[in-house]
């Protein structure tokens, strides 16, 4: 059996109590939401924090809603919740479609989107979602609260916006007319991290691609968003062509490193297909929604 | 008949689950009951009275000179009892202890660390955290030395010099072993039409049981008795072992193996651990458990395969094959700690000649030190029959590619023919017996091979890769003779004792040891089908030394084969008594009376009989008996194995291939084994299944793996991948039935057939879809991809 370090341990009854114990007891406390991330590498003794600040009682963190034309995710909403809503699948399928590759039932029970999104992992495949639907995060400190870019929160492997004595409480997701997104990824088996994976998200006006988001996950990428093969896309009809200029534009964006996972060249070949294949499914699903506003008489 | 297992299991031709054989068919596992209530006791789950706690503190370097070790502040924690270091060992001479393979492995480490994980001090505490604790607080200088991590470069002159504690020694060459005839084998290459050769590596990979390993030693300080419940496949082995090495007096030893939760090979030998635990217990006077983590078994218990093979088969043009030949370059790690025969420092791999019917063969086998974890285990292989059947049943399908033909067809054309059975192989085998083409037909029928094929061409011409692959294995299990088979001395035979109670229930004690394998079922049907009483009249004991007679355990599929065999002879010695004591209460001859399942009768008047409890009773009774035969109903015997037994199997894989990032999806998989006498076929068929997902897993993504500075990468079940049931295909079984013409009741031994047999069908499977003619193991999508460009695959 694989025990951790000596820690202390409080249970939040509030999230104006959560802050206030991640500021009195300061630099050691670390939040525990589902634990998946936080416990295996406390076990390794990778971390050790001195005091764990459980926040599974804050059950109003766990919500979906929408609310001024965005779906608002509440922090501690687990993986399970995202995978099995019709509301999240409706309007973002590509949610979807990253839970069913997302660890295995135990880890998805418990693990949180605010826990995936906080542990800032390269290969972690909610900050890739997230990124390609351009989510804003909402932080809450004892000072109030601040909205970020889901760009800006990620600060690069295992480093986010969240300060201190902060916490990440909801994950903003603007809903676009006439859009479709998809996610694809390649693990060496069910429940594996990602060999590498991709993203994709964009809105069809007029036949032509109004808004992109491309987002990798373990890449190696500086930032999760693909900036080159959303620029590639825009203004452009869906098609194979633009397709694979996007692919390839992921791939210069790119920096894989060699691991038991494959090599740099494959990880690359893997940004351009699996960009181009996400690309295909979130058009499809894009002309779906754009025919389906469009026979119910909806402006795009 | 074929069972495709789909949800229910069809029908085999024994009675149905709820008709309770007695005797052999299929019968739900008696031990499974504790099992599924969460009931069993494992190591793990021992408490007793005092009991402390171990941890052992491990190298994070793989090579370097241990400088001092400082254990003052560990020693000063309050819940510590002792920490011992290899300096305290060495006081007690212990530092050092016997591998399996007449070498020897520091219990804890003196002079220098050689591998990554190897065992450095062992802390005794209060509780497990402690323990893990005070491990931290053991400040250890290192003085880095270079590391040999590819076995490719241990014997480059220069090479650093690992066991250097082995006085006079240059190099880290272990040994040089060959078989076979190298002359006539070079001759037959000499004239051969085509040859083809080719380089494999099979990976090092670990049996990565669900427990892992571990101990609770209890030194009784009045009695003088040490008490051991271990995690072992071979506790009498053990028991044997430790007087031998620790001086203690055999009968003040008792090793209890409880259940087992999976072996694989993994736990036959001795890990320093136990011997700390051994030694904290007599220092403190109190229990001391030591159960190591997952990484811990990951990184330093046995390991397996790690072969660097060179094949080249010879055949004439129209695909007759003459011989074999092959080099192997063996891994063993950091100290030579192989499970094998003592005669046999590369296992049974010269089994190599396989299935066919070849001229000449010869292999020679090097065996090397690296900086890796020691071992090198019979994991689920039989010996290393697992590298011989990969080597030449991969090399008969570089064969086919170079000939252009299909590798069904080329192994149906030179498998052995029925009657050439007894076969002696150009290794020095004898095969007992089969029908191999018989078994191949089945399987092509059973995959319906050519509608495979026509599939394949139309896929292809889509541009979609599919691939079908075949192997067909021969196993040589069940060792063993024991004019040639030992370890360390100790004969592979194994004894059996047999005592009916006065009521007709009974007691079989047996000396090897489950670890999920279902001996508590399988051999109370043996005894059941010699007997005529009921299974669940039955119990059967096992792994525990003061319960049982001597015998070397279980692994190498030897449990059937061998104690099976031994559970059968004395179930018949039984047998005879109880005729001798059915006759005088009869009042009759012995010779007059007839055997049926359960009872003897008078020839001619069946009605007129006895069964055996009635026997029982009365040999427990007030009967007279006839001169010179003993009250009771009860036997012992050691049964000698008169040779190996051969199960075989013909395996079909099909897969599917993405052509844009090589994941590789296992499709179908048929197999067809030949284990000869059948006794449970429900427990036969969790064996394959068991050993058809193994084999899978190591085709697909089982790899230790390590850095250039010899950095363990696959210390967790993240790096270390297993499949699970999303990997594995619905497996659809089929069997034909030769008995082993040896063996008491024609059993040959299933539990490593699949293990055995499916890498090569899985690999040739996907070699075929990619239309590449080899690539290493395990073919992870990146690998697949890398070989269908051109390239080698990520470095391992
Ligand atoms: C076996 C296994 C397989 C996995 N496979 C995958 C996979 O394939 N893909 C993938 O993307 N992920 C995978 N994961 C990771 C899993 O999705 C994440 O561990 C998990 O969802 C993280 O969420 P959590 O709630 O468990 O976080 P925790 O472990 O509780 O926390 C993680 C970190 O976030 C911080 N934190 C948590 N919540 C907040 C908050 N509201 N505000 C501020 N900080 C916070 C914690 O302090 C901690 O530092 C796997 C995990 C396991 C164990």
């Amino acid at each position: 059996m694989q025990v951790p370090a000596a820690f202390e341990y409080r249970r939040a009854s509030s999230v104006e109590d959560a802050l206030a114990l991640l500021e009195t007891l300061g630099e050691e406390a670390r939040v525990v939401a589902g634990g998946h991330s936080l416990l295996p590498m406390m076990k390794l003794r990778l971390a050790r924090p001195e005091y764990l600040i459980d926040i599974n009682d804050l059950s109003d963190l766990d919500y979906l809603r929408v609310e001024g034309g965005e779906l608002r995710v509440g922090a501690l909403t687990r993986h399970r919740s995202l995978l099995e809503s019709e509301l999240v699948g409706s309007h973002f399928p590509i949610f979807h479609d990253a839970e069913r590759v997302i660890a295995d039932p135990p880890v998805r029970n418990r693990g949180t989107i605010g826990g995936s999104l906080c542990q800032a992992d390269p290969s972690e495949d909610l900050s890739a979602v997230c990124a390609a639907l351009r989510a804003t995060l909402v932080v809450r400190g004892r000072g109030g609260t601040r909205a970020i870019p889901m760009a800006a929160f990620y600060r690069g492997p295992y480093e986010t916006a969240v300060g201190p004595a902060e916490m990440l409480v909801e994950i903003r997701l603007p809903l676009v007319p006439h859009s479709g997104s998809a996610y694809e990824k390649v693990e060496r088996k069910a429940g594996d991290w990602a060999v590498a994976a991709a993203g994709a998200a964009l809105s069809l006006h007029g036949g032509r691609i109004g808004q992109a988001g491309i987002a990798l996950a373990a890449l190696g990428a500086a930032t999760v968003n693909s900036v080159r093969a959303e620029q590639a896309l825009l203004g452009q009809e869906p098609t194979e062509q633009a397709f694979a200029a996007a692919g390839r534009a992921a791939a210069q964006d790119c920096d894989p490193v060699t691991d038991g996972r494959g090599s740099a060249e494959y990880k690359r070949h893997l940004a351009d297909e699996l960009t181009r294949r996400a690309l295909r499914r979130a058009a499809d699903r894009a002309a779906v929604a754009a025919l389906a506003a469009g026979a119910a008489g909806e402006d795009g | 008949m074929t069972t495709v297992e789909e949800s229910a299991p069809a029908p085999e031709p024994a009675s149905a689950p709820e008709e309770r054989p007695i005797g052999y068919g299929r019968l739900k596992r008696k031990e499974d009951p504790r099992f599924v209530r969460g009931k069993g006791h494992y190591v793990d789950d021992i408490q007793l009275p005092g009991m402390l706690h171990g941890a052992v503190l491990r190298s994070p370097l793989a090579h370097a000179r241990i400088v001092s070790i400082d254990t003052s502040a560990a020693e000063s924690h309050p819940k510590v009892k002792a920490v011992i270091t290899g300096a305290a060992l060495e006081g007690l001479g212990l530092a050092w202890m016997p591998t399996l393979s007449m070498d020897t492995q520091a219990v804890l480490a003196t002079d220098k660390v050689r591998f990554q994980g190897q065992e450095v001090a062992f802390v005794v505490a209060e509780d497990h955290y402690a323990a893990r604790d005070a491990v931290e607080l053991i400040d250890v200088e290192y003085e880095p030395l270079d590391p040999v991590i590819d076995a490719r470069h241990a014997l480059d002159p220069g090479a650093p010099v690992i066991r250097d504690d082995q006085e006079g020694r240059t190099d880290n060459h272990i040994f040089d072993w060959e078989a076979g005839d190298r002359e006539a084998t070079d001759a037959v290459f000499a004239r051969a039409d085509v040859v083809v050769a080719q380089d494999m590596l099979y990976p090092r990979v670990h049996p990565a049981p669900l427990e892992t390993c571990g101990c609770v030693a209890d030194m009784d300080p009045v009695e003088g008795k040490l008490t051991l419940w271990e995690t072992t496949q071979a506790p009498h082995a053990h028991r044997t072992l430790y007087a031998m090495v620790a001086g203690l007096p055999e009968h003040k030893i008792r090793v209890v193996s409880p259940d087992i939760g999976g072996g694989f090979g993994n736990k036959v030998g001795i890990y320093p651990g136990y011997v700390c635990a051994v030694v904290g217990s007599i220092l403190t006077g109190k229990p001391v458990k030591w159960v190591e983590d997952r990484s811990e078994n990951l990184m330093s218990t046995s390991f397996a395969r790690d072969y660097h093979m060179h094949g080249e088969i010879a055949a004439s043009r129209d695909g007759r094959i003459l011989a074999v030949r092959v080099n192997v370059l063996a891994d063993h790690g950091a100290f030579n700690g192989t499970a094998q025969p003592t005669k046999y420092p590369a296992g049974f791999f010269h089994i190599f000649t396989g299935s066919y019917d070849i001229e000449a063969a010869h292999c020679k086998v090097t065996g090397v030190y690296t900086n890796k974890a020691p071992g090198g285990v019979a994991y689920a292989c039989s010996f290393r029959v697992t590298e011989a059947v990969y080597l030449v049943e991969r090399m008969v399908d570089c064969l086919a590619d170079e000939l252009g033909e299909d590798p069904a067809e080329l192994r149906m054309k030179n498998l052995l023919r029925p009657e050439q059975f007894p076969y002696h192989n150009k290794t020095g085998w004898e095969y007992d017996s089969g029908d191999y083409p018989a078994t191949l037909r089945k399987a092509l029928d059973v995959a319906g091979y050519a509608e495979l094929r026509r599939e394949q061409a139309e896929r292809r011409a889509r541009g979609e890769l599919m691939g079908v692959g075949v192997s067909f294995f021969t196993e040589t299990v069940g060792a063993g003779p024991r004019a040639h088979m030992d370890i360390l001395g100790l004969g592979m035979a194994d004894g059996c004792e047999l005592r009916i109670h006065p009521t007709g229930k009974a007691v079989l004690r047996i000396s090897v040891q489950s670890q999920g394998q279902g001996h508590e079922t399988t051999f109370a049907q043996i005894v059941a089908e010699e007997l005529g009483i009921p299974p669940e009249d039955i119990e059967v004991v096992h792994g525990d030394t003061d319960q049982t007679p001597f015998g070397l355990g279980t692994y190498g599929s030897r449990s059937t084969p061998v104690s099976g065999a031994a559970a059968a002879v004395v179930a018949r010695k039984v047998r005879d008594k109880s005729r001798i004591i059915a006759g005088a209460m009869l009042e009759i001859s012995p010779e007059d009376l007839e055997w049926e399942k359960g009872r003897w009768f008078v020839k001619g008047d069946p009605g007129n009989a006895k069964t055996i409890p009635e026997i029982a009773l009365a040999a427990h009774g007030a009967l007279e008996l006839p001169e010179g035969v003993e009250g009771h109903l009860e036997a012992t015997t050691v049964y000698n194995p008169p040779n190996l037994t051969y199960p075989y199997g013909a395996y079909i894989c099909v897969v599917d291939v993405d052509p844009g990032t090589g994941v590789v999806k296992v499709r179908r998989f048929v197999a067809v084994d030949d284990c000869g006498t059948r006794i449970n076929p429900t427990i036969i068929e969790g064996q394959v299944h068991g050993g058809l997902a193994d084999g899978v897993g190591m085709a697909l993504m089982e790899i230790i793996a390590f850095d250039e500075d010899g950095n363990c990468l696959s210390g967790s079940f993240m790096d270390y991948l297993l499949p699970t049931a999303l990997e594995v295909p619905a497996w659809e079984l089929d069997h034909t039935v030769t008995p082993s013409p040896h063996h008491p009741i024609g059993a040959k031994g299933i539990g490593e057939s699949a293990t055995v047999g499916s890498p090569p069908a899985v690999v040739n499977a996907v070699m075929d879809a990619i239309g590449v003619r080899h690539a290493d193991m395990p073919l992870t999508p990146g690998r697949v991809w890398q070989a269908m460009h051109g390239g080698v695959g990520a470095p391992q």
